[in-house]
């Protein structure tokens, strides 16, 4: 039986394993993008996702074809990202919030010279030095575009380990397809949780696309420039509506979440990622007591899976979004909907890790003032 | 029947520089092509330009060409010669690009060892925006920056990367030439010849740093951006071999 056996790689050891693997979330995002054919990764430690950059330099160093760098900053990191993509290798970097507010210039200038990059952000409580605990108070940060200029980069919200693994191997396909990069948001609790993960099969190098516009010496063909300065306005108009097309159509094609126990909810939470496991559980709670609550997980945050949310418009009038911030997908939220629905908000900022109960009386206030 | 016997190099492209007249551009930039010609590597090459007055030599080098943001060029170089250990990667940067703003990126990927090739173009101030303080800009040199010449007190001293890249184990060849007379320029080509062939040699980080004229932002003629190169420049930026763990090569 072909899949009765997989190989993990470990820090310590390889080991033999049935197709079910316990392993946190770190660790699942490395052993995912070496799966989905990464072989450069650049990063520097930083609490927490310590775990993906020691996973890769042990990873890359078994590969033969494997290229890890530490590098000097974050900055340093997502420039030799920058470096390894226009060589047409599927590159990746990590960090968390500080660190992804250093990377903000790099992955303006992967957007705008169109070159795939996976990035992942292990969110923690900020602003500034903040902690270590998980947050997801890089929403903005993450869908706004985040450094300069007129962007937007796909943003994945995994909510477990498998979804680390299916949502990693996927993103270096958008990367590569949609020539831009994709920022994996996860957080704190989902990087050092451990889960049963059945990770898909490794990709064939050999058989993904070619890239016919990389730098790779101009022997034999007339020499290539990737670059982003374009100082004639005309010109870099046109990138720029080049670039919104490209994100209408990622827009139309990608959007996605997850619904539970939507058709008959009078009250739908909305949350992504560690909020929404919160919140699942809560809704559960809640639904034993008779209250008809949903939940409407998104995965995708850019594109935000608009289209699916407004179809809950007709039963749903009350909208409840938890985060673990003090609010910015609810602006999505509110712009998707446009004055449709009843926006409620609860959030727990600055790395606070609420429990199913505390959302579930959250949920009951709520409900009992709507109804 | 009359014999060529100079003319454009092959890895120049038929583009009319933007160089102010007198600035050493120009004269790198031909150096540059012309070693890359006769090292016969313009195939398997790919220059990282700067943000600086140089930002636009994807319009003039015939070569596959990365651009990098301000500062970045030997992280993006490592990304891509890490990525194609067997073609030629160059970095061409001004002084702030690999000084200032640079600095950590630079003294890394020479700490390390990168096998890249690193050109530094010092002319002592920020030309493309307008004539501001460089890290190698002199004591008493004025710039819009340094109003009234440049001072320990609010500016701090002229820094001297390349003798601070001579420290790390990764760097085996370092020199320092100018191109602010023809006997300059020849022993700079040979300087920029021997670097690259450190690196078809695979041997390590190489980088030369060329004192380089720019009569615009120094208010001066040519002629006299010239000699001040040798007057002044040359008393902070002594031309010398730094680092040569390499021989004939």
């Amino acid at each position: 039986m072909p899949c009765a056996r997989r190989y993990a790689l470990t820090l310590q050891s390889r080991f033999i394993v049935s197709e079910k693997v316990l392993m946190s979330g770190n660790h699942v995002i490395g052993e995912a993008a070496v799966r989905a054919g990464c072989r450069f990764y650049a990063g520097y430690p930083i609490t927490p996702q310590n775990e993906l950059t020691e996973y890769m330099a042990g990873a890359m160093a078994r590969l033969k074809d494997g290229i890890f760098i530490q590098a000097e900053s974050e900055i340093a990191a997502i420039n030799m990202v920058i470096g390894a993509s226009m060589a047409g290798c599927r590159a990746m970097t990590s960090s968390s919030g500080p660190g992804i507010s250093l990377k903000q210039e790099g992955i303006s200038f992967l957007s705008a010279q169109e070159l795939p990059a996976v990035i992942v952000n292990c969110m923690r409580g900020g602003p500034g030095l903040g902690n270590i605990a998980p947050s997801q108070g890089d929403y903005f940060q993450a869908t706004r575009g985040g450094g300069h200029g007129d962007y937007r980069n796909i943003v994945l919200a995994p909510a477990s380990g498998q979804e680390l693994a299916d949502m990693t191997m996927r993103a270096f396909d958008y990367a590569d397809e949609y020539r831009t990069p994709v920022m994996i948001l996860q957080d704190g609790m989902m990087g050092q949780m451990m889960e049963p993960v059945i990770f898909p099969e490794p990709v064939d190098l050999k058989k993904l696309p070619a890239k016919p516009w990389i730098l790779d010496g101009a022997d034999g063909r007339p020499s290539r420039v990737i670059k982003s300065l374009l100082l004639d306005p005309d010109v870099e108009e046109e990138l720029n509506w080049k670039l919104a097309r490209k994100y209408e159509d990622i827009t139309n094609k990608i959007q996605n979440a997850e619904t539970y126990m939507t058709s008959d909810a009078r009250l739908i939470v909305i949350a992504y990622g560690t909020a929404a496991r919160i919140a699942k559980g809560a809704v559960k709670r809640v639904r034993d007591l008779g209250y008809k609550v949903g939940l409407f997980r998104p995965t995708t945050l850019y594109p935000f899976p608009k289209r699916l949310l407004v179809d809950l418009r007709e039963n749903a009038k009350d909208l409840l979004v938890f985060e673990m911030s003090t609010g910015q997908m609810v602006e999505d939220v509110r712009l998707s909907m446009e004055g449709s629905s009843n926006i409620h908000f609860y959030g727990r900022p600055g790395g606070i890790i609420s429990t199913p109960y505390e959302i579930a009386e959250k949920i009951k206030e709520v409900y009992k003032n709507i109804c | 029947m009359a014999k060529k016997i100079f003319s454009r190099p092959k890895y120049l492209k038929k583009a009319v520089f933007h160089y102010c007249p007198g600035c050493g551009h120009s004269i790198v930039h031909r150096l540059v092509a012309e070693v890359i010609e006769e090292l016969d590597i313009g195939g398997i090459t790919i220059g990282v330009p700067p943000a600086g007055c140089a930002v636009l030599a994807y319009d003039y080098f015939d070569v596959d060409i990365a651009e990098a943001a301000h500062g970045r060029g030997a992280a993006v170089a490592t990304g891509l010669k890490r990525v194609l250990p067997d073609r030629i990667v160059f970095t061409y940067q001004g002084d702030g690009d690999i000084s200032a703003i640079g600095t950590a990126e630079t003294i890394h990927a020479a700490n390390r060892g990168e096998k890249i090739t690193a050109l530094f173009i010092n002319n002592s101030v920020y030309g493309m925006t307008g004539g501001q303080m460089a890290p190698t800009t002199i004591l008493g040199q004025n710039t819009t920056t340094t109003p009234g010449g440049r001072e320990v007190k609010r500016d701090g001293w002229p820094l001297n990367l390349s003798e601070m890249l001579g420290l790390t184990n990764g760097s085996v060849y370092i020199e320092r030439t100018a191109v602010n007379s023809p006997k300059n320029i020849m022993h700079t080509k040979k300087a920029i010849k021997k670097a690259f062939k450190v690196q078809m040699a695979n041997l390590g980080f190489s980088l030369v740093e060329i004192l380089s004229p720019c009569p615009t932002n120094w208010k001066m003629s040519p002629v006299n951006a010239c000699k001040w190169v040798e007057e002044s420049m040359m008393n902070v930026f002594p031309l010398k071999v730094i680092k040569d763990d390499v021989g004939e090569i």
